[in-house]
């Protein structure tokens, strides 16, 4: 397949869109490559899942990833890795943040959270776990959580460090850039 | 290459077949000589707005709603146009109408429930024409991300006669604009530009102009053209199916109906979004693109169809194009394949293909894959959403909530599921009229609007109950923003669009103004108040009104409060009254049992804005204020 599919999922207010944004800024600056996106609007600001797709080749025509059709997931949320993990080609890999945002209904009763399905997810060779907001304290500043993933993102991707590093650059305050950079290089080498 | 036609007849896309690819290089000069135009990554609003500045629009009005209500956002970003955010899609119609009257170029963008609200003045403009060029931008919400309804837009174009065009990425929403405004002038209608939620909100790239500007052609006076009386309507019904039947033989030589010649075995007609879908699915087949979706190019359409062995319609919703077709007597098949209802994703494209007997190696392991479950992440109040404690009384007392379009409609879904009715923008106050005079009910009844919806179609309704004595109440949720579709000044905001400071209106004045005489205002973080309130508006004899007035959590700004709420565990009994009845997002069940062996509440203080609902209904008073670390 000449396209690559790339899709982020997460839930509002987690940076999903914001991620998305900056990868689609990387591949903007990769030559002869077209790139489509389409992302979740609306609700999803009121606690709803989030998702963002992402599909570059020589081609594209649909924005729309298929079932069965993503080359790398990347989940802010195990319950939404899991929700998406269908996606998953053979070949392809999740980067699972180790992070669980239980939903009000969960604490009235009304839904569960699947703890065991995905803790059955994390037994499949081709799911890879980090825990960026350890990562993030580490570095002292938990806000760069989101960089940390865009770090281990970049690590199974083929865009060059420096393209990464100068649109982080564009994008972050001056005073949080040291964090952000450090956030992702250990991003890129937590896999 | 210019970007400017005459005549529509010789359109840009007849220059390069419609793959409209200026070289550009990485750093977005083109190469072919000409400067400062730049390839981006745009959303199909982002797109529009963009081609309404390319094309010389000086005159946008429009109100909020998703997946629309970007392009305003992003015209709004332009000094050369006067932007506005109108009360509503009427209004906003009838400006763009004035617009064009007045001689400048004008749009109006609206969803596809707002295209029902201007659905009049649509009617009536198609029916005189433009001076200049008038396009209204639709955006459809097959699947129904952001919508209550599902609906074929497709359909006013045979109501009001006018034709619409479909761009199918963001490259051609960007051009497509200047060419329904070229077709508008040169036809002399409004013409639509449709777009649906996977176009208005996928990005893809375009290659930026720059503005050219469009001479003003001023006011112009032609009574039998503009006044729509009898004496002169009928010469221009006429003149509209002569006009209409110009359309069509434009659609047949225009290239935006262009034919993809592929493999002769199949051939797909197809428009916007659903041809990007089909195109993933069958990259070999024979395509009609119909850049035109009404109307049909008939005599195109039946050429493509014999030059291929099956002919395929793939569209999103309803047979639009397949009954046409088929009424032509030209063989096809369509909606036996493929879904009536929801977006056309490429997943489901193959779908329907596998079905009509296809070997597609890409999409075949498709129907095995099962979706895991994971858990249901419904929508549910912010943090600090003024509308938690009024919605728990409300409740509280059994009411009938008679609800409207807004963030409230959360309240019809669990915890709380105290909200009957929510159907479209304004209905809440007229159906309460209907409920009341429909007999004595078990329940008192209440009408449920927002200050956004009110103002857009709430006021005539009050009027009506007023002028007819109607023993009724009105609870207004005056948030001081339209916060559903993400937070839009509209007139009860200090702001403009284009962030022009202007005087907010009174709701209380207005109501007045309507015939209320009996008007209150409560604070609905105040539990208790809200109980008193709604209990003595019970049993009123005349059309009251109860209004909040607590701004929005979110919009304009996120609220951060002085006081923050925090759980005694000592004192928690677990008896999750707080996780049940006020569902906040800052609660959460902490890993601290009780002697039985219950989790015990707890609140993110990262999240909690001191809003006090939930410490008012705790039994125990647990939960108990702190002074906040941020003040």
């Amino acid at each position: 397949m000449q396209v690559t599919n790339i899709l982020i999922v997460g839930t509002g207010g987690q940076g999903v869109i914001l991620a998305s944004d900056i990868l689609t800024d990387v591949m903007s600056k990769t030559d002869h490559i077209e790139v489509k996106k389409t992302e979740t609007h609306g609700m999803s600001q009121r606690g709803g899942s989030v998702h963002a797709q992402i599909r570059y080749g020589q081609k594209v025509a649909s924005p729309y990833i298929s079932p069965g059709e993503a080359d790398v997931i990347l989940a802010f949320e195990e319950a939404e890795g899991l929700r998406y993990s269908h996606y998953l080609t053979d070949t392809g890999g999740m980067i699972l943040n180790n992070m669980q945002i239980i939903p009000p209904l969960v604490n009235t009763g009304l839904a569960e959270y699947p703890v065991q399905a995905i803790n059955e997810l994390k037994k499949n060779h081709q799911i890879k776990s980090i825990n960026a907001l350890k990562i993030a304290s580490e570095i002292g500043n938990e806000k760069v959580v989101s960089v940390v993933l865009l770090g281990a993102l970049a690590s199974m991707l083929e865009f060059e460090d420096e393209i990464w590093i100068n649109i982080i650059k564009n994008k972050v305050p001056p005073k949080a850039l040291e964090a952000n950079l450090k956030a992702y290089t250990e991003g890129k080498n937590a896999l | 290459m210019s970007q400017n036609i005459d005549d529509p007849k010789s359109d840009i896309l007849s220059k390069s077949n419609g793959n409209i690819s200026v070289a550009v290089n990485n750093d977005g000069k083109v190469q072919n000589g000409q400067v400062n135009l730049k390839k981006v990554l745009l959303s199909g609003n982002e797109a529009i707005a963009r081609g309404c500045y390319e094309h010389g629009v000086k005159v946008a009005s429009a109100y909020p709603g998703t997946p629309s209500s970007e392009i305003i956002k992003n015209i709004a970003t332009y000094d050369e146009i006067y932007a506005e955010w109108a009360t509503n899609e009427k209004v906003a119609m009838e400006v763009a109408i004035g617009g064009s009257i007045g001689g400048a170029r004008s749009i109006t963008s609206m969803k596809s429930a707002g295209a029902n609200v201007a659905c009049d003045p649509l009617v009536a403009f198609s029916y005189t024409g433009v001076n200049a060029g008038m396009v209204i931008a639709m955006c459809g919400d097959p699947g129904m991300a952001s919508s209550s309804t599902e609906q074929d837009d497709r359909y006013f174009t045979k109501l009001a006669h006018c034709p619409m065009i479909a761009p199918s990425d963001s490259q051609e929403a960007k051009d497509f604009v200047g060419i329904a405004f070229d077709i508008s002038e040169t036809y002399d209608i409004p013409v639509i530009l449709q777009s649906t939620t996977a176009l208005s909100h996928s990005k893809t790239e375009v290659v930026l102009s720059e503005r050219k500007e469009v001479p003003d052609k001023g006011f112009e006076r032609n009574i039998p053209k503009y006044a729509l009386l009898p004496a002169f309507t009928i010469g221009l019904r006429k003149w509209s199916i002569e006009r209409e039947k110009r359309l069509a033989e434009y659609a047949e030589v225009s290239s935006l109906n262009r034919i993809e010649q592929g493999s002769r075995e199949v051939g797909i007609i197809a428009s916007g979004m659903a041809y990007q879908a089909a195109k993933e699915v069958m990259p070999d087949a024979s395509f009609l693109k119909l850049g035109i979706v009404s109307p049909l190019p008939m005599y195109k359409i039946k050429k493509f169809a014999e030059s291929v062995k099956v002919l395929f319609v793939v569209e999103e919703l309803d047979p639009f194009f397949e009954e046409q077709i088929l009424a032509a007597g030209i063989k096809v098949e369509g909606k036996v394949l493929f879904a009536l209802e929801g977006e056309l994703t490429p997943e489901k494209v193959a779908r329907g293909f596998i079905k009509a007997g296809f070997d597609l190696p890409r999409w075949n392991h498709m129907p095995m894959i099962k979706p895991p479950k994971s858990v249901r992440r419904m929508p549910v109040q912010c943090a600090g959403c003024p509308h938690r404690g009024v919605s728990m009384a409300l409740k509280k007392l059994n009411f009938n909530v008679i609800g409207d379009i807004g963030c409230y409609d959360l309240i019809t879904l669990p915890p709380v599921e105290h909200m009957h009715t929510v159907l479209e923008m304004g209905c809440s106050i007229g159906a309460a009229v209907g409920i009341v005079r429909a007999g004595k009910q078990k329940h008192p009844t209440i009408a449920v609007i927002g200050d956004s919806t009110f103002l857009h179609s709430g006021m005539t309704g009050l009027l009506n109950a007023t002028y007819n004595k109607t023993p009724m109440n009105l609870l207004i949720l005056n948030n001081d923003i339209t916060a559903m579709t993400g937070g839009q000044f509209n007139p009860n905001t200090n702001y403009t669009i284009k962030s022009v400071e202007t005087e907010s209106i009174s709701i209380p004045d207005i109501c007045k103004a309507l015939g209320v005489k009996h008007f209150q205002e409560v604070d609905p973080y105040d539990y208790e108040a809200c109980l008193e309130v709604l209990k003595q508006a019970a049993n009123t004899e005349e059309t009251s009104v109860i209004m909040t007035n607590r701004p929005c959590a979110l919009y304009p700004k996120k609220i951060k409060a002085d006081t923050l709420y925090n759980i005694d565990s000592k004192e928690c009994i677990a008896c999750g009254k707080c996780l049940k009845l006020v569902s906040c997002p800052a609660l959460y069940k902490t890993n601290e049992l009780t002697a039985k062996g219950k989790q015990k509440s707890g609140i993110n203080a990262a999240d909690c804005t001191g809003c006090s609902v939930c410490a008012q209904i705790c039994p125990t008073k647990a939960i108990k204020e702190e002074i906040s670390s941020c003040k």
